[in-house]
């Protein structure tokens, strides 16, 4: 039912996610953000069940920031996915496991850009594309098709949009607006929303 | 900075999960109480999977409650009808409940759950305010709420609340309790509302933090702001006519007639809502109650209106 989509170039990634709260077959929201800000440089994308996803992002967003408030520095991207990952496979095989699926975006000064999938069932990959949700299975030939290493920002923006396209065309579920982002070593930066209607 | 609330307080071993919570409220014991070592040291705690008290009856969910914020403030609306299956368990519960002088509550799911959850909010509210001089946020409520429930998710604990109160300045810190408040409830419905010329001339806030809010929090663990909210099994039909004429710049008696209309329609095509309705309006006076209206007259009303059409 949610999207996420992560694409990272030579020295930015981007990403999207849908803006739907849904519960049952009513979308409560039209504009939700699912993305949580973990640090300057980097975010988090998380779905899945209503309150774990809040819940879990939450957690590991503060945790980051104590990170950084005790030792001075603020964790690498590599360093919180890693993190991140370890806090879902311990609650796994609790009696209480989280049931979300996340995309971590990060610009690291020293190693560039970084991508990581992680799933529920807490494993963890860095990819160079990715992406979460029924979505997934219409968009992953795409970017399999045209993802280039070397995409420019533009480029990558395109590529997201042939994305988006696709799935206005196929999936059932009507996705009508999408939060876009950009990490680079500046940052995070806004970019204007994908809606219906805008190409 | 005291912790009151236990939250982080007690140590647990990674693989569970931190159920620390402000409550220490009596559970009984359950048939066959699961060996677990550390859950001994907490005051209570929630019951494990496994082990459920059988139910004497199936609980059922019906209900409409709505809740949209216009340029006049705030309006909650919900029907009457407590249904448990096919019976009507009692056809004129109050679904919305005031938690202080600017915030009410409307509800939806297991009843008992809603009553309950409602009296801890309000008591948590009213301790937060003793103990720190000033009025909790309702954003800070709603997480206040989710973190409340969050340990019964998974549980068959079903409640859906909407928040709809009005955030005051950080200036203004008095909140003074529901049973002290100014806010009249009224007798006669046209003379509804305390000050409504105010409400009108106040424009919505441009500051983030005060202002009119709705906060829709849910014991899945679903806490969502927004501008408009419809819970429950009439919830459909009650979209359907308010997102065609619901505009910012509706007058209170606008809103009023919109909210009543859409919990009218949810409950003439949901068996499970139906009775009368309630309608509250919150504005930076605090909050103000409508006489309770039989539904039955809305239906006549209806009824009429269509000869008229169909003659006319």
């Amino acid at each position: 039912m949610e999207y996420l989509i992560g694409i990272q170039g030579p020295d930015f990634v981007l990403v999207a996610a849908d803006n739907v709260a849904a519960s049952s077959i009513i979308q409560m929201k039209h504009d939700y953000d699912k993305m949580f800000k973990l640090s300057e440089k980097i975010l988090l994308l998380c779905v899945g069940e209503a309150g774990d996803t809040v819940q879990f992002a939450e957690y590991i967003q503060k945790n980051v920031q104590l990170y950084k408030m005790r030792n001075g520095y603020e964790l690498s991207p590599s360093a919180a996915a890693n993190f991140t990952r370890k806090n879902l496979a311990d609650y796994l095989r609790s009696r209480t496991p989280y049931h979300v699926n996340l995309l971590l975006a990060g610009y690291d000064d020293a190693d560039g850009p970084g991508l990581y999938y992680m799933d529920y069932l807490s494993s963890l990959a860095k990819a160079p594309f990715a992406a979460h949700g029924y979505g997934a299975f219409l968009t992953l030939s795409i970017l399999d098709r045209h993802y280039r290493p070397d995409l420019t920002r533009d480029e990558a923006l395109d590529l997201l949009k042939k994305c988006v396209e696709e799935l206005r065309k196929r999936f059932i579920l009507n996705l009508h607006s999408f939060t876009v982002r950009l990490i680079d070593k500046e940052g995070i930066h806004d970019l204007e929303k994908l809606t219906a209607g805008a190409k | 900075m005291t912790d009151y609330y236990n939250f982080g307080l007690r140590r647990l071993k990674k693989s569970r999960r931190n159920s620390g919570i402000p409550l220490h409220f009596f559970i009984p014991t359950l048939p066959n109480p699961a060996p677990s070592n550390n859950r001994s040291l907490f005051p209570y705690s929630p019951a494990n999977q496994s082990v459920t008290v059988r139910r004497p009856f199936p609980l059922s969910h019906g209900t409409t409650t709505l809740g949209f914020i216009f340029q006049g403030g705030v309006i909650a609306a919900a029907d009457t009808r407590a249904s448990a299956g096919g019976l009507v368990a009692c056809p004129e519960v109050h679904k919305i409940t005031p938690i202080h002088s600017h915030l009410v509550v409307t509800s939806s799911g297991s009843g008992a759950d809603c009553m309950l959850w409602e009296r801890i909010l309000t008591r948590e509210i009213r301790l937060y305010q003793l103990r720190h001089r000033r009025c909790l946020s309702i954003r800070g409520t709603a997480k206040l709420l989710s973190f409340m429930l969050h340990p019964f998710k998974g549980t068959e604990v079903c409640v859906a609340l909407t928040l709809c109160g009005w955030d005051k300045d950080a200036g203004n810190t008095d909140c003074t309790k529901m049973s002290e408040d100014l806010s009249s409830t009224t007798d006669d419905s046209s003379s509804a509302v305390c000050s409504s010329q105010d409400v009108t001339a106040m424009a919505h806030s441009a500051s983030p933090s005060s202002g009119p809010k709705l906060i829709y929090v849910c014991s899945d663990g679903a806490r969502l702001q927004g501008d408009i909210f419809s819970v429950g099994s009439g919830s459909p039909y009650a979209y359907g006519v308010l997102d065609r004429d619901l505009r910012w710049s509706l007058s209170k008696e606008e809103a009023i007639s919109l909210a009543r209309e859409a919990v009218f329609r949810a409950t003439h095509r949901d068996a499970y809502s139906g009775n009368n309705v309630d309608l509250f309006h919150v504005t930076a006076q605090g909050w103000s109650q409508r006489k309770r209206e039989d539904l039955k007259e809305e239906y006549y009303r209806d009824m009429k209106r269509k000869t008229n059409i169909v003659e006319g």
